[in-house]
């Protein structure tokens, strides 16, 4: 009488993604309409090079994540998408970079007024010291020697909108860096968003923040999405996760995958990123 | 290539699991196995003991189950590991039914006694090949990740459903024409729906593999988009 | 044999009782310079002395009215020719400090410090006091400028150097050009250390004797505008200790410990001002 149980052993390699996978709408990136656009993105630290042809399309109004192991060029890509990446001696890059179909790497287009359009949040929050809260909003319009017609509603209106006006009205005149880390932070996003930019970047804007001050952050972005396009780095995949609509993979200086955020993080399609996200990483 | 997770504890978190869930498969296959043969040789004590197999059964769920909500709180897992891991809480689900329709049959072989009746032709012995061969692939495709495999399981429901449709126009007239072997022939009615049923499970573990293996979640959508 | 424990407490008094000796013994000459010239000083110090002008020898009264005008014309002076200079090329340095030229001047900076004040004195003299034949507060300014120079530019480097370079990618993202992010936001953000590196610095100059010998000399009178010999506390100091006057040797004290004081005061104020800015955080 035969009762032992068959018990199968397991092997390995389950489930073969470099098989053809089926998406489960056809809703595909090309249909929805791009902000920003490279082609062909080189960058150069000297003779080093960090990305070796990046082609992406950034969608309007949509929040794309960047993601990849440390040193795969994802902060130099957005760095160069607001031309901040040659400020650095010595680094350069080659190919198009178009926002609205125009590329900002054309001989004559002026940098300055690109970071107008397309702004930056940093990963430490970086207000400026010697300047009051409400001075460091209007900093980038008093800086550039701009008077706004109406100061007072301005900072109103943007600190409203980065929902920290409740918490700072009061205290308008303090300095900027007396305020915890997540404050701190989104004093800069407003900072950025006083200038009416049409793209906000973002390096890793919460790496630096406690749990809940990440999650406002993360909260405002999708509030933000509704009228700017927004790209993120970080190296948090669930953040990715959380906030973005659309992911893109870099490995090596390459793009690797770059699809809706939904199908990266279920079913990708390339072996290397499905290797990354799992955690399967060397 | 080495495609362990760098996080060796989650690696072996999720072997363990998987190996739970074979070691499920296989409590279940023997129950179908052993309540089978109960039913080929009349067999009332074994029958009985095979009853008693299915609290093992229910409590390897319990563990899996566990063990999977576990995994999900802990480390949120993504691609592949989310879809084997929703795979296994859903397989359990039919696997325990498979087990308790296992034990369902050896209920009727206990009732059955040793009745047998005269007539040569046994129709349930080829519906329960059928069966017990998609439980057994069903849980090879788990195994090895094979979709080919687990269509082929999903394909054969039509063919269970079909012998069981035979079923109650071959025992009918037999009941009308001698009433003795009415309660027998009910209780061969009641051992063919529930392998009709268990061949159901199997399917359902055979879809939810395709979709853990390609990301395709085939269910309700009837065979022809089975590809 | 004492234990571990006993053996590190007693390490522990003994190392802190001798520096709190070292530091008594440090203190010294500075309590005993302020007693000794508060104790001579405090006597010549009168309404007289602040108003009056220098009395011919003989005659008791008179003052240093003009001797104290003349140092803070010179001090003034000295700002104006030292600061700015000192200040664009601290930014040059710190911005473009790596290029060999920017090697070139920092190293003339680091050199220019070390040069005796009475160098700076006589180079001044050849440069302004002999083509325009006479002394006057400007040539003194002017040497008292040079002298401040390196100093402020080294300090000026420094301190913007020590601005973290966020602040700086800060305003480049806000779309500010590059000039205007060092200078409104880097320069203005290092702008408290930099004005307490100046204050010291005037303070070092404004007791300076040497350079003022030869360019702003000396004047009894009241000097008008910036262009004639100028009397200062420094020289008089000097002028009066050696004499053998003993009116004049009291007059001579009281002057240094008006000098002192202004010296102090100077250090107050910068360091208040550091304090005020910090405060504000």
């Amino acid at each position: 009488m035969n009762s032992r149980p068959i018990i199968r052993k397991p092997s390995r390699g389950e489930g073969s993604p470099g098989d053809e996978r089926q998406r489960w709408d056809e809703v595909s990136i090309s249909t929805l309409v791009p902000k920003m656009r490279t082609l062909d993105l080189h960058a150069y630290f000297g003779q080093a090079e960090v990305l070796k042809g990046i082609s992406l399309q950034i969608a309007e109004k949509q929040v794309t994540a960047v993601i990849g192991p440390s040193g795969c060029g994802k902060s130099t890509f957005v760095r160069c998408l607001n031309r901040m990446h040659e400020v650095v001696p010595g680094a350069r890059a080659t190919g198009e970079v178009l926002l609205d179909k125009q590329d900002i790497y054309q001989g004559d287009v002026d940098a300055v007024r690109v970071r107008r359009r397309v702004g930056m949040v940093f990963q430490k929050p970086n207000p400026f010291p010697t300047m009051s809260i409400r001075d460091n909003v209007l900093a980038g319009l008093r800086l550039n020697g701009e008077r706004p017609d109406d100061p007072d509603a301005l900072v109103e209106k943007v600190l409203q909108r980065v929902a920290l006006w409740d918490e700072v009205k009061d205290i308008l005149g303090r300095a900027g860096t007396g305020l915890s880390g997540g404050q701190q932070q989104r004093l800069c996003i407003a900072r950025s968003l006083a200038l009416e930019p049409e793209v906000l970047l973002m390096d890793e804007p919460c790496s630096a923040l406690d749990p809940i001050a990440t999650a406002r952050v993360e909260e405002l972005i999708h509030e933000l999405r509704k009228s700017y396009t927004i790209v993120i780095v970080t190296h948090n995949m669930q953040q990715a996760a959380r906030v973005s609509n659309f992911t893109a993979f870099f490995y090596l200086g390459k793009l690797v995958e770059h699809d809706r955020t939904d199908v990266i993080f279920t079913r990708p399609k390339e072996q290397r990123t499905e290797d990354y996200i799992t955690g399967r990483f060397g | 290539m080495d495609r362990r997770h760098t996080d060796r504890e989650y690696e072996s978190e999720l072997e363990s699991l998987r190996e739970r869930v074979l070691l499920m498969g296989a409590h279940v296959e023997e129950v179908l196995a052993l309540a089978m043969r109960a039913y080929n040789d009349r067999n009332v004590m074994l029958a009985r003991g095979t009853i008693e197999l299915d609290s093992t059964i229910d409590q390897l769920e319990l563990e899996i189950d566990e063990a999977a909500i576990q995994i999900l709180a802990r480390r949120q897992p993504v691609a592949s590991d989310l879809r084997f891991i929703t795979t296994t809480l859903k397989l359990v689900t039919d696997l325990e039914r498979i087990g308790d329709l296992g034990v369902n049959i050896c209920e009727r072989v206990a009732e059955l006694g040793a009745d047998r009746s005269e007539n040569p032709h046994d129709p349930i012995p080829r519906i329960a090949d059928v069966a017990q061969g998609m439980v057994h692939d069903a849980l090879d495709a788990f195994v090895a990740g094979d979709a080919v495999k687990a269509n082929q399981v999903i394909d054969r429901d039509k063919t269970v459903d079909a012998y069981y449709a035979q079923l109650y126009p071959e025992l009918l007239p037999r009941m009308m024409s001698n009433p003795n072997v009415v309660l027998e022939s009910t209780r061969l009615l009641s051992i063919g729906k529930s392998l009709e049923r268990l061949a159901d499970h199997a399917t359902n573990i055979a879809e939810m593999v395709v979709f853990m293996v390609k990301g395709q979640d085939v269910r309700h959508s009837g065979p022809a988009s089975h590809q | 044999m004492l234990s571990r424990y006993a053996r590190r407490k007693f390490m522990n008094v003994f190392v802190r009782s001798t520096c709190v000796a070292a530091t008594v013994i440090a203190l010294i000459p500075l309590v005993s310079v302020l007693y000794y010239v508060t104790s001579r000083g405090i006597g010549g110090i009168s309404l007289d002395f602040f108003s009056e002008l220098p009395k011919p020898v003989g005659e008791s009264g008179g003052g240093m009215a003009n001797a104290l005008v003349g140092t803070l014309k010179l001090i003034f002076l000295a700002c104006v020719f030292g600061i700015p200079p000192g200040v664009l090329a601290g930014v040059y340095l710190a911005e473009f400090g790596a290029s060999r030229f920017g090697k070139l001047v920092r190293f003339s900076a680091d050199v220019m410090s070390g040069v005796p004040s009475i160098t700076v004195g006589i180079f001044v003299y050849s440069l302004v006091v002999l083509r325009a034949k006479h002394f006057s507060a400007f040539a003194g300014g002017l040497a008292l400028g040079v002298l401040m120079l390196p100093t402020v530019t080294r300090t000026t480097e420094e301190l913007l150097k020590l601005v973290p370079e966020s602040l700086r990618e800060a305003a480049l993202g806000l779309g500010l050009p590059k000039w205007r992010a060092t200078l409104r936001v880097m320069l203005r953000t290092a702008a408290p250390g930099i004005a307490t590196g100046v204050m010291l610095a005037v303070a070092r100059v404004a007791g300076e004797t040497a350079p003022l010998l030869f360019t702003a000399f000396s004047n009894p009178f009241w000097s008008s505008g910036l262009n004639e010999p100028t009397a200062s506390l420094p020289v008089n100091i000097y002028n009066y200790a050696v004499s053998p006057y003993e009116e004049w040797h009291r007059q001579a004290w009281a002057a240094a410990l008006v000098l002192l004081l202004l010296v102090l005061l100077l250090n107050v104020s910068a360091r208040l001002l550091v304090r005020s800015r910090v405060g504000a955080r």
